[in-house]
């Protein structure tokens, strides 16, 4: 396979600007990411600092409730700043000081991987700014404020559908005029080569603890792994170490929002169609003369009109299985995990608890599945109570 | 000799850009012609994308009202068909690469031959991926145009040594737009392209003025202008023509020297 590909998907669909600098990313994370120096950096970060390895706990109540497969939480959750997002942060940040740069810059959707590249950026001394949609700063104020304590200075994009999209387009122009201090931190296995290899590589942490929880717990491989995918980093972070364990079943879970049936998803691989955007050949949702899709989530970080260039290989190769959850499902699941088990989980997560749900009673008692919950829900409380139309202001 | 050669055959080349569709069909149409009429020597229609990551805020409205005309690449090549019932201008293309693909590379440069397009700029077709668009371009004679930037560096010559139709030099860093002032070493990038080919050199990004344009033409055999001539249809909509008609003069006799 050519490098930077995956199966027909991936490339380097950037400006020429850019080229230069993504080359020489490239050559630096090779060498880098087998630097024992390097190495013990991130981990002694990973472990001191973010909390790892997460815990893979077992979901019991869940399990005897659902009648069927032993489920797994690996929980991401409880990482520090809350999300799997910190692990790919991370990583990059400490590649971005050693290539000199002073500066990141991020978008975000939901504010989760903002919030860990503003937090990188302060623990490492960097200057730090965040590419947020407008529509997103509003339904996730928090986060605003969150960044904002962290050092970073949030711009709201006012551009096309003022979400997660926009935000990457802003990030790549803001890049594109100044690269020779800046870094892009790309917040999932998307963009152009080497993006959806460095990210995936920082996050497949979650799957190399995993597997090796589960075998000291269970003494076997895992039936199925669930994870939720918009981009799909905390998916490619989770399923990576299983893909060649061909009797493991790796599922991701996409937005479908109001339904396959209305305008209103995000549902990448079930509607969507092989294109080139954001520096990659993927699947995307456009339309028949190639303008990206507005595409529509309840939950931000999942409200991505693509998807990283590996899971379209994995679909393509039907190793992997990409699964549509609506909004309806995902909220339920939200508040069945929080009843149930006693976590509120981030809406995104709650899409794979969502199908999980569906699947785990047609399964076998001595089968397992592993759900990465990528997140916690914190930052969705007020969104679900408006979803159910609870009024929190006295 | 390709059609996009002849536009530097006489002293240098003043290069008009427009967002096809904005704000109609039928207006780009009056407008390619003002500008042909005021001197433009090439022309390049840019086809609306939904997200246009290589331009400033200017072309990003241009593309975002063009498509809420309702235009497509259909209309687009109809814009065409409209121009070359009255002008030979050479004119090329400029988009990003999914319109193409979504449209059909073999459909797509077929009806750009049919119809009399020269050439093409995809900014997000960087050198690597050239081989994406297979044989079709060539097949129907229309030049994929090469783009080098402040930071393409030891790149320039390889780009170059394969550049069809001209090279398009990419005066600043960041996005389209107006700029006061372009602090790039232009002649040393332009220089290394033409080590290596026989190519002319046009320089984009930032240049709004007269003033500019004679500084530009004066080390380049091309000038691009984009976000100005936007700008004037942003400000007169549906009136703009007379207004284009006299910018692009100004700038032609600037040019002139």
């Amino acid at each position: 396979m050519k490098k930077g590909r995956y199966g027909v998907h991936g490339g380097q669909y950037v400006p020429e600007t850019l080229m230069n600098e993504l080359i020489q990313l490239e050559e630096s994370y090779e060498r880098y990411k087998n630097d024992a120096e390097f190495t013990q950096e991130l981990d002694q970060l990973f472990r001191e600092y973010v909390g790892r390895p997460s815990l893979l706990y077992y979901a019991e109540k869940m399990t005897k409730e659902l009648g069927g497969a032993k489920i797994y939480l690996k929980r991401e959750d409880l990482n520090h700043t809350g999300s799997h997002k910190i692990n790919n942060v991370l990583g990059q940040a400490l590649l971005a000081k050693k290539l000199g740069k002073t500066r990141l810059i991020a978008e975000t959707g939901a504010g989760q991987h903002g919030v860990a590249t503003a937090t990188a950026a302060a623990l490492l001394g960097m200057e730090c700014e965040i590419f947020m949609g407008k529509e997103d700063t509003e339904r996730q104020v928090l986060n605003v404020y969150r960044m904002e304590l962290l050092g970073a200075k949030v711009h709201p994009v006012f551009s096309g559908t003022m979400t997660l999209k926009d935000a990457v387009n802003e990030a790549m122009r803001e890049w594109t005029s100044r690269i020779h201090d800046t870094h892009y931190v790309f917040g999932s296995v998307m963009g152009p080569h080497p993006f959806p290899m460095i990210v995936r590589d920082f996050q497949s942490v979650i799957g190399k603890e995993a597997k090796e929880q589960i075998l000291e717990k269970e003494g076997k491989l895992p039936d199925a792994v669930v994870a939720c995918v918009g981009g799909g980093s905390n998916a490619m972070g989770a399923f990576y170490e299983f893909v060649p364990h061909e009797e493991v079943a790796l599922i991701g879970c996409e937005a479908a929002g109001k339904g396959l049936d209305t305008e209103e998803h995000a549902a990448t691989i079930a509607k969507g169609t092989i294109g080139v955007f954001h520096g990659m050949k993927s699947y995307f949702c456009q339309d028949a003369y190639g303008q990206i899709a507005p595409v529509y989530s309840i939950s931000a970080g999942l409200d991505y009109p693509g998807i990283g260039p590996e899971h379209a290989c994995l679909h393509d190769a039907g190793r992997a299985k990409y699964v549509p959850v609506t909004d309806d499902e995902a909220v339920a699941a939200f508040e069945y995990l929080a009843r149930t088990e006693g976590i509120i989980c981030a809406i995104e997560s709650a899409h794979a608890v969502a199908h999980v749900r569906k699947i785990a009673g047609e399964m076998n008692r001595d089968q397992i599945i592993i759900i990465c919950l990528s997140g916690r829900g914190d930052k969705d409380v007020a969104a679900m109570a408006r979803y159910r139309g609870v009024d929190l202001h006295e | 000799m390709s059609k996009i050669k002849h536009a530097f055959q006489n002293g240098t080349a003043l290069i008009g850009f427009l967002t096809g569709g904005d704000p109609s069909i039928e207006k780009s149409r009056e407008f390619i012609l003002e500008m042909v009429r005021g001197g433009v020597d090439l022309i390049e229609i840019g086809i609306p994308f939904s997200d246009p990551v290589a331009e400033g805020s200017v072309i990003q409205q241009a593309n975002f009202r063009a498509l809420s005309a309702g235009t497509t690449t259909d209309k687009i090549f109809d814009l065409v068909e409209l121009v070359r019932r009255e002008s030979e201008v050479p004119i090329v293309f400029l988009t990003y690469l999914n319109p193409v693909l979504q449209y059909g590379y073999e459909r797509f440069f077929k009806r750009c031959d049919l119809l009399g397009v020269d050439g093409i700029i995809i900014p997000d077709l960087p050198f690597e991926e050239k081989a994406e668009l297979g044989d079709e371009a060539e097949k129907y004679g229309v030049e994929i145009i090469s783009l080098v930037a402040p930071t393409s560096e030891e790149r320039i010559r390889t780009i170059a040594s394969e550049a069809k139709g001209f090279l398009y030099v990419v005066s600043s860093m960041g996005v389209t737009g107006v700029r006061s002032e372009i602090q790039t070493d232009l002649p040393k990038m332009i220089r290394l392209a033409k080590e290596v080919a026989d190519i002319p050199a046009a320089v984009g990004f930032g240049i709004s003025n007269p003033k500019q344009a004679k500084e530009i033409g004066k080390i380049a055999d091309g000038v691009i202008v984009g976000s100005a001539i936007v700008k004037i249809i942003e400000e007169h909509g549906n009136d703009a023509g007379s207004f284009l008609y006299e910018y692009v003069k100004s700038m032609k006799d600037a040019i002139r020297g």
